[in-house]
């Protein structure tokens, strides 16, 4: 527990002396939110329609950007293999970094979600929708890029191919929150939509770092 | 069980047990093909619905099933390889993943081919051709990680991670996206009736499920001996079979 | 027999193109494979003979400078 706990410290620590990691990727999702309303048009009513596909496409899209800062840094200065090699299981350490990952980059978008909703035109209902489905979902996109992040960490060029593997992965969660948004836009209940998005992050929850793990003592070797 | 198996585990002997199946798996792809092809477009009955165009089922059910069969037998390799480490099973991965993306594609594209005159276009968003879309790219994943290592050792390894990461998802992606399809029913799309198949019907089909089946195995173990000579070719016996083997050739 | 002529066969009830067409596509898709596998296999061996070819080369070599 004492080694969860310091792990996240000192990721928050690194995440609040390096900003532009933090903010750049919130950026990008103010300014994809952006695009769509030029594209298609102001329309409120068109806007309102397709804003649940808008949020979380562009949600997943900028966990990508920020996916990569998981363990890159880590990697290059060799503290990685420090921990691979230290007494503590890598699994713990791995959910700790991802835990931390979340609160840098899940938690930001959650607070940004009001401003986002304002400017796609959504409903109160809709809004608080999107809200629960942000809580539960964006833990998932965590999850699931820690694995992709591992699996690439030691290629030179593992951008590209990291969202190649994790974005099929995320389609689950993709169908089930833009559902639930819609749902609670035409006054549907979607307690259950929740509910199957709580056994997808549970279910992600429990296997994701032992895969990170594992993955993780792949890409060191 | 496992006394049994040890001795296979060493790289030569899993090269000559593969090497014995090649030559069987062919024959029996070739045969099957042969006759289940030609009973399936010659002379089994046109459906009464779809006509003659009904006769892609014969592919298109076949590579649709082995593709699924293919991704689980990879992801049973990966697991194999993870709590044994086994070197073998994370080659064995390495060699059916382009043969299962070569079927998935063929699923694909024959569902296209048969969708245009059926349901009037060539792509629709349908549960289970959206399904096998999503099987390919997680194949494609697959394949591109393991090209993207250098060291194959590592390559097999992160490629048997993936793809078991991939299994655990492919059921829930499964059903989500059956789930989003029924949300989604377009009145456009006017689902025909499944064929009552009739034996007539049904033996060509199973002949060709064999055919692929086979053929995925006889390509899969030709491409998993390459593999298994690629990573082992600084040893002896690598070295004394490829003089034996040129020898034998002038 | 279903049909009753090569050019009935071949015509398949009108829906000839979208039947040829997934059978040619898929015949070219599991040939490409098949030489795929097969000149990656005798790539290897290739490489491998002239590997150890080099080697005894080398080999032979070094046994000529010794004994000069």
């Amino acid at each position: 527990m004492q080694v969860f706990i310091t792990v996240i410290k000192r990721e928050l620590l690194a995440a609040f002396r390096q900003k532009s990691d933090v903010l750049n990727p919130l950026w990008f999702i103010l300014i994809v939110i952006t695009l769509f309303p030029i594209a298609v048009g102001p329309e409120p009513l068109l806007l309102a329609r397709i804003a649940p596909g808008i949020l979380w496409v562009a949600a997943l899209l900028s966990s990508l950007l920020s996916l990569e800062r998981l363990f890159r840094d880590d990697y290059a200065d060799g503290s990685l293999e420090q921990m691979i090699i230290g007494g503590s299981p890598l699994a713990l350490i791995a959910l700790a970094k991802i835990v931390a990952h979340w609160l840098i980059t899940g938690l930001p978008i959650l607070l940004l979600s009001p401003l986002l909703a304002i400017l796609l035109s959504l409903e109160w209902q809709s809004f608080q929708a999107t809200f629960y489905t942000l809580v539960l979902g964006t833990p998932v996109l965590s999850l699931i890029g820690s694995v992709g992040v591992a699996l690439t960490v030691g290629l030179r060029k593992g951008g590209v191919l990291l969202s190649l593997l994790i974005l099929p992965l995320y389609i689950p969660v993709l169908i089930f929150a833009t559902s639930a948004i819609e749902a609670a836009s035409l006054s549907l209940p979607y307690a259950g939509h929740l509910a199957i998005m709580g056994a997808i992050s549970l279910l992600a929850l429990t296997l994701a770092p032992f895969a990170t793990a594992a993955a993780l003592k792949v890409s060191i070797n | 069980m496992w006394k049994w198996l040890h001795p296979y585990a060493k790289p030569e002997a899993s090269y000559q047990l593969a090497g014995k199946f090649v030559p069987w798996f062919s024959v029996f792809a070739v045969v099957c093909f042969a006759v289940g092809l030609v009973w399936g477009l010659a002379f089994a009955p046109a459906d009464y619905q779809q006509g003659d165009s009904f006769r892609i089922i014969y592919i298109h059910v076949p590579s649709a099933i082995l593709s699924m069969g293919a991704y689980s037998s990879m992801a049973v390799a990966a697991f194999i390889g993870l709590v044994w480490q086994i070197k073998q099973a994370d080659m064995y991965v390495a060699a059916v993943a382009p043969v299962g993306a070569v079927f998935t594609f063929i699923a694909l594209f024959t569902g296209a081919a048969w969708g245009k005159p059926m349901w009037g276009a060539w792509w629709v968003w349908d549960a289970r051709l959206t399904s096998e879309l999503i099987l390919l790219f997680l194949y494609l994943g697959v394949i591109a990680l393991y090209n993207a290592f250098s060291d194959k050792t590592m390559a097999g390894r992160a490629a048997g991670i993936l793809s078991l990461v991939g299994v655990i998802n492919l059921p829930i992606i499964h059903y989500s996206v059956e789930w989003w399809n029924t949300l989604h029913q377009g009145a456009t799309i006017t689902k025909f009736d499944k064929p009552s198949i009739d034996t007539d019907m049904l033996w060509p089909l199973l002949l060709n499920i064999a055919a692929f089946t086979f053929f995925l195995g006889a390509v899969s173990l030709v491409r998993f001996r390459t593999e298994l000579l690629r990573r082992e070719q600084r040893r002896p016996w690598v070295q004394q079979l490829i003089n034996r083997h040129s020898q034998a050739r002038g | 027999m279903q049909f009753e002529s090569v050019s009935d066969f071949l015509a398949m009830g009108g829906y000839a193109f979208y039947v040829w067409l997934a059978f040619g596509v898929s015949a070219a898709a599991m040939i490409a494979i098949v030489v795929d596998s097969i000149v990656k296999r005798n790539a290897i061996f290739k490489s491998v003979a002239r590997q150890s070819a080099r080697q005894q080369r080398v080999k032979a070599a070094k046994e000529v400078t010794e004994r000069l």
